[in-house]
Order: C-alpha cells, then structure tokens, then sequence
C-alpha cells in the first residue's frame, strides 16, 4: 500500500508491527486515549537513595526484553547511557530496547551491544552521523530502529505504543528523594522538557545525578512523585557536549544571502508584526535568519509575543532586548540560554508535549507564526527529508522539525541549492521526515518556491522584487550544476522505521545494497 | 603534452578538488579518485569521465593522476586538471 506521500509499505513489518499509513498531516486529530499508569507507592521512611547503578538494575528488576528509556539534554555530552549500559551488558541482561531522545557519536559503544544482541531496538528522536547510525543503516540492529519528533516521541510514551519499564534520568542536580532540576551542578543543562513524559509513564523511574543536595532541589523541574530512585555518580556528563551542532551564525555568503532573502520574505509576506511568534532551528543560516528578522523587528519597532526552541544565546538577547516578551525552551543550547532559564520567569521551560504533541488540547507549535527549518533534501512536492543523507545513511532525525512545519503558519526551508556536489532539490526525497503540505516556502541562494497550495502568499507577494520561481526550476538549476546523480540502490530489508509525529509512517529506512555487513546470527 | 614532473592544483578546501599529476612508468592514464563516498556513489562516474576527457582533451599521456574531491563541481575539477597538467608539462 502507498501512504500519503507516495511511499510504498508493506501492511506489517517484522520487529515493529502492524503498519499505520501516513494519511496526511492532521488525520490524526481527534478523540484520543492516554495510557493508564502502573507504579509502586512509597510509604513515608521509605528511602529512594542507592549506592549504585548495578542496585538500582537489581532494585527495578530489570530484565531480559524490556524497553530502558534514556532522555538526555546533555547531547554530545551524555554520559548517563554509556554508565548505564555498561553496567547492565555486565550483568549479562539482554534483548533490550532503547527508547533515547538523541544518539551522538558519544554513544559508539552501542554498537558492540546491538551486535552481541544486548540491544536489539533502539527508538529516538535524532541519531547524529556517526558509528551508531551507521550500524543501524547497515541493519545491525535486530529489531528496526523507530524515529519520532520530539512531539511524536511523548505522544507514543502517553498513548502506551511505547511503554517504557524503567527510565533512567540523567539528573544535573536530585535531592535524595527524587526531585530533580536541570539548572544547578556541574553538568547542568537548563530544561528537562523531553524526559517529562518518561517520568511521569515509566513503570519505574531513576534519577542519577552527580549533585545530590539536600532536600528539597528548588527549583524542581521533574518531582519525588514520580521518581522511584535515585543514584549518584562521578558525572552525568560534560555540558559543553550540548554545543555539538553549528551554533553560531554563519559567515558563508551563500549562507547569509540566503538568510536575507528569507527575512525579507516573511517581511513581505506580513509576519513581522506585533505580537508574532518565532522559531528556527540551530544550524548557521538558521541563526542568521533570525539575525536578520531581528534586524527587521527592530526597524519596526515591533514586539513579539514568543520565540520557541531549542533556545540559543541570541534569542535570549532579543527577549531581553523586548523583542520578545518571552521565551519557551525545549532544549537550552549553551550557557546564556540556562542561566537565562534559570533566571528569568519569562524564560519558559515546556515538555515534549506540550512542545510538539499532537494528542493534546494543543501544542505550542500550534501557536507558532514563523517557523525556520533546514533540510538535507527536499523534493518538487516539497516534502523534506532530515533523516538520511543522499546515499541512505541514517544522518539525523525529525527532531521537532515535523511539529513545528505542521502547527506554524509560515514554515521556512532555508538551504544551499547545492551542498558541495550534492543538489538538495530533487524530484523525490530519499526519505520523508516532513510531509509537503505542511511547508510553506523553500528559500535558497538562487530563489524562492512558494508551495503552490499557498495560494495566498503567492498573491500576496505577485509584485514582489524577490526572486520566485517554481521549485521545479530550482531542481533543474542544482541538477545542471551537479548532473543527475546516479540512483542509490537499496534492499528491500527495514532497517528503520519513521513515524510522524501522530504515530502514522511516512517512510521506512532501507538498507542501501552496498554498505556491507550484515546482520549478526544470533 | 609530455608530463615531465610532479604538480598539483587545487586544494582540499569545500567545494574544491587537489589534483597530483606525476610521470608514469607505464602507458596510459591511471587515475585515483577518492571522495566522500556519498559524493562516490552518486558522481564517482560523471567526475572520472570529466577528469578522463580533459587529459585527453590535452593529449597527455603516461600519466598518474590523483583526485582527492571535496565536492567540487566539473568546471572545477575540468581547470584543476588542466592547471596542474600545464604545470606538469614544461
């Protein structure tokens, strides 16, 4: 059967389950239903402090097939997965599913327990370039690896598609009841958004901290109510880990003329206005949009309602300079943005879901005006792969970025033409991560494509100065540059499966023919 | 076009390809292209078929040629070659 976006699926596929067609963008909406939860009350002068790792693994039973949940903020500088897993692949416990948030290069030592079948699924909302992805792609793991936005991930966890037995939550500073913040100790990181619903699903939860203080942790983020135990170690990480993206505005003319030509499209589009709300993502241009709709703000001496995201330095600066009246933070992206957070009441932290959560009575995407994204390909019918590079190889993941091009009214894809040798517009996808009915306009060094469903902005903008073109002719312009690239040739084994963010597929990742390898006999 | 010494143009920044030419013992062109093998996969063909017929287009012969690619596009790879070849020939 084919899905909405054109993709071929089979009706069940092994490790996973029973396929539920992508069936376009807000089919899902409707009556829902949560997950009942199953926890173990505590008494009073019971105490949740533990010696280890290894007793807190006796003390939730943990045993062979179970789903171990790991939601970091800490990025590149996560040490809780490692600490754990080691201890865990010691006592011999296996067959294990991994439900992270993010996999970084950090975490190669992954690849040795999916191969010795101590991991067999893996489930996360962003898997960076690197050994991991890598083994995924070439179908290492034993189960097909799931990938969820950063809405879809809370709404599988609540809806109970993905039940958690025991999170592990890496605690920048816990008192030994099982309160936890992220904004004091040594590895602290600012907001604990995407491991709320973990805490308040999971069979059982474990804080692990190492800056345990006495009680109570003020201010608290994730609460005793939810928390079964909790453990110290050396560390839970190295904040400056979390800067592993490209988190400053770029100097790349190409980069920067593509920034102007987006700011002065939703300029002339009419969302530099009072009362507007934004977001864009983390990488260079990205950043230098927002420079650039904050040179324009300025100008028209407009203020907006909020900025959202991944929160950077540079949005903090604009809230302070009341360009904003306030921030909603997902993920604090360097030290500006957690000491802001910290500090300041106007710097609000948010779950996943409240976030991105489609099964809500409404997510803050939906409150959303301006929303920049980037994209590793997008095609003709404008839906934008962030998952795999040209070649297959599993290179990222949604992140929020199918959240928040399906609630904003303007969703902006900024990107080169051409990257290097490789031309980003193309006539299909490798794979879909965000379906084209949810993006507005793709703006690029050599013109602007305004998808035809917005019929509005076309009007709108019919006089413009800018450079409009219809996006097949920016696919011709990269393939004239590029030539055409010669097709990838893939098998037909699932090596991962991509949900959108209502828990639908919009695509599956196959194995490309000629990475090697193969899968370990158990 | 004899090739009388070992030259290079171009240089391994983005976007940009190093070509090493050198003297060959033994007849013909040997080429040795490397590149990131998502680029390989895609355009490994079109960019040894764009350095193939440059030299040839210059009618150097017994000659290595080695390509290390960071992306370049053909008009690149085309003046790289044919600046280290004219650089390798007198």
């Amino acid at each position: 059967m084919k899905n909405a976006v054109g993709v071929e699926l089979p009706e069940f596929i092994e490790g996973y389950g029973v396929v539920k067609p992508f069936a376009g963008a807000f089919a899902g909406y409707g009556q829902v239903q949560k997950a009942a939860v199953r926890l173990e009350s505590v008494q009073p002068g019971k105490t949740k402090l533990l010696r280890s790792i290894d007793e807190a693994i006796e003390k939730v039973n943990l045993r062979d097939g179970m789903t171990i949940s790991f939601p970091s903020h800490l990025r590149n500088g996560d040490h809780v997965i490692n600490q754990v897993m080691a201890v865990i692949a010691a006592k011999g416990i296996k067959d294990l599913h991994i439900a992270a948030t993010h996999i970084f290069p950090i975490h190669e030592l992954l690849v040795d327990y999916i191969k010795r079948g101590i991991v067999t699924g893996l489930s996360a909302s962003y898997i960076s370039p690197g050994a991991v992805a890598k083994a995924i792609t070439k179908g290492y793991l034993k189960n097909p690896a799931v990938l969820r936005s950063h809405g879809g991930r809370p709404r599988a966890i609540e809806s109970g598609e993905l039940h958690i037995d025991v999170a592990f939550i890496g605690a920048p500073t816990a008192d030994a009841y099982g309160n936890i913040n992220g904004v004091q100790g040594k590895a602290a990181c600012g907001t604990l958004s995407y491991g709320i619903a973990d805490a308040q699903y999971a069979d059982k939860v474990v804080a692990i901290t190492d800056n345990l203080v006495p009680y109570p942790a003020c201010p608290i983020e994730i609460s005793q109510e939810y928390v079964d135990y909790v453990v110290t170690v050396d560390s839970i990480g190295d904040p400056h880990g979390i800067v592993s993206g490209t988190l400053s505005v770029t100097k790349d003319p190409v980069g920067l003329r593509i920034a102007s030509l987006a700011a002065q499209f939703i300029d002339e589009a009419g969302y530099i206005k009072d009362g507007m709300s934004f977001q864009s993502g983390a990488g260079g241009t990205s950043l230098a949009v927002t420079a650039e709709v904050r040179k324009r703000m300025k100008e028209k001496n407009v203020i907006g309602s909020f900025a959202a995201g991944g929160v950077t330095g540079f949005i903090v600066d604009m809230m302070n300079e009341g360009l904003f009246r306030s921030v909603f933070d997902v993920q604090c992206f360097d030290l500006k943005a957690i000491a802001s957070y910290r500090d300041n009441p106007r710097h609000q932290g948010m779950s996943g879901s409240l976030y991105g959560n489609p099964n809500t009575k409404g997510a803050l995407v939906n409150n959303l005006d301006i929303m920049i994204l980037g994209a590793t390909e997008i095609d003709t019918e404008f839906n934008v792969n962030v998952i795999t590079g040209s070649d297959g190889v599993i290179m990222g993941g949604s992140g929020g970025h199918n959240d928040t091009a399906a609630g904003s009214k303007l969703s902006v894809i900024v990107t080169n033409l051409i990257k290097g040798r490789l031309p980003i517009v193309k006539s299909k996808v490798t794979t879909v991560a965000t379906p084209g009915e949810t993006v507005d306009v793709l703006v690029t060094e050599h013109g602007i494509a305004i998808n035809p469903r917005r019929s509005d902005l076309i009007v709108k903008l019919k006089d413009s100065s800018l450079p409009l073109v219809p996006i097949e002719k920016l696919k011709e312009m990269a393939e004239r540059l590029t030539g055409i690239p010669e097709p990838i040739p893939f098998s037909d084994e699932i090596v991962a499966v991509v949900e959108y963010r209502d828990g639908s597929i919009i695509d599956v990742v196959k194995k490309p023919l000629d990475t090697g390898g193969c899968k370990p006999r158990n | 076009m004899l090739i009388t010494k070992t030259a290079q143009a171009g240089s391994t920044v983005k976007s940009d390809v190093l070509i090493t030419v050198s003297p060959s013992e033994t007849p013909g062109i040997h080429l040795e292209l490397k590149s990131k093998d998502v680029i390989l996969k895609q355009f490994g063909k079109q960019i040894e078929k764009v350095i193939m017929d440059k030299v040839k287009e210059l009618g150097a012969d017994n000659v290595n040629i080695r390509a290390e690619d960071k992306g370049a596009l053909d008009y690149t790879i085309r003046a790289r070659v044919q600046a280290a070849l004219e650089r390798a020939s007198n």
